[in-house]
């Protein structure tokens, strides 16, 4: 069995790891001052809306493979975003969101 | 449904936070809102595992990916591009590049990790996705503090489901069902926008999620995806702190940041 790539996922854990630990490891973290916590608690709703659009307009396929595309996936991710905020019930956006898209998908529509 | 705060059923002192929730009937809230994160977690990984067997990784190779990088757009990339015979510092590169967009969740984060031990946040760090972000920030946020448990319950929900269907998508990937003719795809996105809307309290809030998806857009469709999320997740607070703050405003943020740890 190979693990020469294990090599190779070392190494990407290895770049991928100051990104997700400076911050955090960052020394006087908790005496910021009020702009710049401001600014920290905006970066939450700014960084999940684009991953949400992002991720509804560019999706991935079976490959890998990651193309610009605007279908049901849109009109999915806003129904469950205002299904969400409306009943307060991520679960049920999610069902209606990922509902809709295997609907349209098994009629063939989208 | 939205769940009402609830007294500790195992008889403990329940901490109360200042938005009336006790750290269980948070946890119960994360939990849920984990359960169609999980699935898409695992209808990808199951992909990635099925993908990875062939273009001719070893098990322990696929599996090592999904252990040490956690990134699933990361692990796809990999995958392509060694079939593509791309040698493993383009490789590299393009990973750190990918998965810049973890600094903003760590930065995010970063506060409410204030007074534990450097090896706590070490530990954290390494299981900081997407989703565990996505997950652990509302939490916090309904508590207005940090909540160890917490943040490890929705790692757990995504990191422990990814790496089982890494196997699983290796062994038989093939043998389970279309997960886009599923809808399954749509999962993660429409996870991410409910989210967003869980931490949308006032109009800056409101504008940074905007412009995060204005100023991400564009860039995406110039460069990469991952580019997109990065400059959303920048440029988008700072367009919404060019808003004048209102008073009920300022005295929501004063209650949030004094609630907080920071």
């Amino acid at each position: 069995m190979s693990v020469e790539l294990v090599g190779l996922a070392l190494l990407m854990g290895l770049v991928t790891y100051p990104a997700r630990a400076i911050p955090l490891l960052a020394l006087g973290i908790e005496r910021l001052p009020a702009p710049v916590i401001e600014y920290l608690r905006l970066i939450g709703p700014a960084t999940l809306a684009a991953l949400a659009a992002l991720g509804a307009l560019f999706p991935t396929d079976a490959g890998g493979h990651v193309q610009f595309h605007v279908g049901i996936e849109v009109v999915a991710v806003l129904a469950c975003a205002a299904v969400t905020a409306w009943r307060r019930n991520l679960l049920l956006g999610m069902v209606v969101g990922v509902g809709l898209v295997a609907l349209v998908r098994a009629v063939h529509l989208g | 449904m939205d769940e009402a705060p609830s007294a500790d059923p195992a008889g403990r002192p329940a901490t109360t936070s200042g938005s009336g929730w006790t750290v269980p009937a948070s946890r119960r809230r994360l939990a849920i809102d984990a359960l169609g994160i999980t699935l898409s977690a695992f209808a990808f990984g199951v992909v990635y595992g099925l993908s990875a067997r062939v273009h001719g990784f070893s098990i322990v190779e696929a599996l090592a990916m999904s252990v040490f990088v956690l990134a699933g757009a990361s692990q796809f990339a990999a995958v392509g591009l060694l079939a593509q015979g791309l040698p493993w510092l383009a490789i590299v590169g393009l990973t750190s590049l990918l998965n810049a967009r973890h600094l903003l969740y760590s930065a995010a984060l970063a506060p409410w990790f204030a007074g534990r031990s450097r090896l706590h946040r070490a530990a954290a760090a390494h299981v900081l996705t997407d989703e565990t972000f996505a997950l652990a920030l509302p939490h916090f946020r309904r508590l207005g503090r940090f909540d160890a448990g917490g943040y490890w319950l929705a790692a757990g929900l995504v990191v422990v489901p990814w790496i089982a269907a890494t196997l699983t998508g290796f062994i038989g990937g093939e043998l389970l069902p279309d997960t886009r003719s599923l809808g399954l795809d749509v999962v993660f996105p429409a996870a991410m926008a409910g989210l967003a809307t869980a931490l949308i309290t006032g109009r800056r809030e409101l504008v940074a999620a905007a412009a995060g998806v204005a100023i991400g857009l564009p860039v995406a469709l110039l460069t990469q995806t991952s580019l997109g999320i990065v400059a959303g997740g920048v440029c988008g607070p700072l367009v919404a702190m060019l808003l004048p703050r209102r008073g009920d405003e300022a005295g929501v943020e004063a209650n949030t940041v004094t609630a907080g740890p920071v």
